[in-house]
């Protein structure tokens, strides 16, 4: 019997939620606030979900009411990833070692 | 390009983010780490485009939404002050929780652009992944947003309970899933729109009653929702990338959450319900009030810690508010001229997300090496000369070591009792957040410096 490319993405998901808890506990607390502030960022990869929405359908009719929508989450996620990414860059610039 | 071909660079582009996280194990590599997931972003957007093909009209539209969006998100991070961090990182997990609500609407009302069947007949397993990742989405925003009027103080950050309050968030949690069954089945839009309301709903409910000094969890938390949703709408598309992502940000979320709760000695749930210690704060302040307590002034403080062989400064939540940081670390410069040690001892809730305090410390050009965890700094109290609290109250309470009918008794304290002198910047001897005394007031070793944070460091500057 065939297995369902389901179960296949199921065990991607699993495995990266392990991946994720071991790579996370690594992470020192100091650096906390940009740990958030980039698994806000790359959550935006949403945004490959968006575009897929927003360029669905035929091209005379670009603004069709699922596209609409498509389009609305280009911004969001976009406002997310740089904003998320740009804002991490900042705040770690700051981390600096004791000058010897 | 094939779709086999961008599934094996949507899989780069989560190993990519994965090293993104794995490089905040330490400031030095956290930077490389960044570009690691920029890479996996321009990676990911870059094969979508390849693999739909469609280079019309409608990629220029995309385009310039893409640049809209993104001017508005780098306008935001570069005139973001450091202060405002909470209330960013939340503003920032409302718009990913939109972005799944949008796609998931986009995906239930053409589903054919997904391949994911007919309007009508949409796959059983499709229509249960994007109504998990649209109503998670819907709760990530609404609760979002009210941690944002929390944090920004548009709205009050005191809890808002009702009667019936919990049961209604079960009902509503009910109807939720029972509206999926029959989603599944009678395949209405009715029902997809019913669903997203209620969730929206829920997320508003789920964060009211939570007070100000618990926003450490809740951030956490809704961090991990916006994974989690990201992840339903990743099995939705069938995308690697997203479903990679989704699973790290809701474990990361998670685990953050976590720490958090350990931070104060709470249990997840009791922090979700809301109302901590509403009937013990009355109990021990009347009697207590009347307590001595010794007064100081700056000069006293300045001498204090001139004369001290080693500082340990206890920022919290005040510093931030205060925005004393900058004076801070001109108060510890002067210090070191004078031959002093100094360190910083870091809470894991002070302040209102998780790492608020070292970022600002960071801000303010302190090293990150002389800033310390709880467990790595603890022992050091007993054998310093001089402990400078400024913004920090509950988590130095030594009542939560010694008294069991506390309701912090139990949570990890900072041992500031243990040095020698302890100088208190406070504007008044009111409680802290959780409604109780601190006991730390009224010891012998202890000097109460009643005034502004800032107002109080810059004056102890002037007198070193």
């Amino acid at each position: 019997m065939e297995i369902d490319p389901f179960i296949f993405r199921l065990s991607i998901f699993i495995l990266s939620i392990f991946v994720g808890y071991y790579v996370v506990w690594s992470v020192t607390p100091s650096l906390h606030t940009p740990l958030m502030s980039v698994t806000n960022a790359i959550s935006s990869v949403i945004i490959v979900g968006a575009i897929i929405a927003a360029l669905a359908g035929s091209s005379e009719k670009i603004f069709e009411v699922s596209n609409i929508f498509g389009f609305l989450a280009i911004i969001l996620a976009a406002v997310n990833i740089f904003g998320g990414f740009l804002v991490t860059q900042r705040m770690l610039q700051m981390y600096k070692k004791k000058k010897k | 390009m094939s779709s086999n071909l961008s599934a094996l660079f949507y899989l780069i582009s989560g190993i990519l983010f994965i090293l993104a996280l794995r490089g905040l194990s330490s400031p030095e590599t956290s930077r490389q780490g960044n570009y690691f997931g920029i890479a996996g972003m321009l990676i990911a957007i870059f094969v979508t485009f390849l693999s739909i093909g469609n280079f019309g009209p409608g990629f220029i539209y995309v385009l310039i939404f893409l640049i809209i969006g993104g001017s508005i998100g780098a306008f935001i991070a570069f005139r973001i002050p450091m202060t405002a961090m909470p209330e960013l990182v939340a503003g920032f997990h409302s718009l990913v929780g939109l972005a799944a609500v949008f796609v998931a609407i986009s995906a239930f009302l053409k589903p054919e652009a997904f391949g994911l069947g007919e309007v009508g007949s949409i796959n059983l397993a499709s229509l249960i992944e994007m109504s998990l990742g649209a109503a998670i989405g819907a709760i990530t925003f609404s609760g979002s947003i009210i941690a944002f009027l929390k944090l920004r103080g548009i709205m009050s950050g005191s809890p808002i309970t009702f009667k019936g309050q919990h049961f209604l968030n079960l009902i509503l949690g009910l109807a939720i899933i029972f509206l999926i069954y029959y989603l599944c089945t009678l395949q209405s839009s009715n029902i997809f729109w019913s669903i997203i309301i209620i969730s929206f709903l829920v997320g508003v409910l789920l964060i009211i009653p939570i007070g100000g000094a618990d926003m450490p969890v809740v951030i956490s938390m809704l961090n991990s929702y916006s994974g989690w949703a990201a992840a339903g709408i990743g099995f939705t598309l069938e995308n690697t990338a997203l479903i990679i992502t989704g699973a790290l940000v809701g474990s990361s979320g998670a685990i953050l959450s976590y720490i958090m709760c350990k931070g104060m000695n709470r249990s997840f749930f009791n922090v979700i319900l809301g109302g901590w210690g509403a009937t013990d704060q009355m109990t021990g302040s009347q009697e207590k009030e009347q307590k001595p307590v010794k007064n100081g002034n700056a000069d006293d403080a300045a001498f204090l810690m001139k004369n001290a062989s080693s500082v340990i400064i206890v920022p919290g939540y005040g510093m931030a508010v205060a925005q004393a940081q900058h004076a801070l670390r001109e108060m510890v410069d002067a210090l070191k001229k004078n031959g002093v040690k100094v360190s910083y001892a870091i809470h894991p809730v002070a302040g209102r997300m998780p790492g608020h305090m070292n970022v600002l410390l960071a801000e303010a050009n302190v090293p990150y090496d002389e800033v310390f965890e709880l467990e790595e700094i603890n022992n050091d109290f007993a054998n310093c000369d001089v402990a400078y609290v400024i913004g920090a109250n509950d988590v130095t309470n030594p009542v939560a070591k010694s008294d069991p009918q506390s309701p912090i008794y139990g949570m990890p304290v900072l041992d500031v009792e243990k040095s020698k002198s302890v100088l208190f910047v406070k504007r008044s001897l009111s409680p802290g957040y959780a409604g109780i005394d601190n006991d730390l007031f009224y010891r012998d070793n202890t000097l109460m410096l009643f005034s502004d944070a800032k107002k109080m460091t810059e004056e102890i500057v002037k007198s070193l």
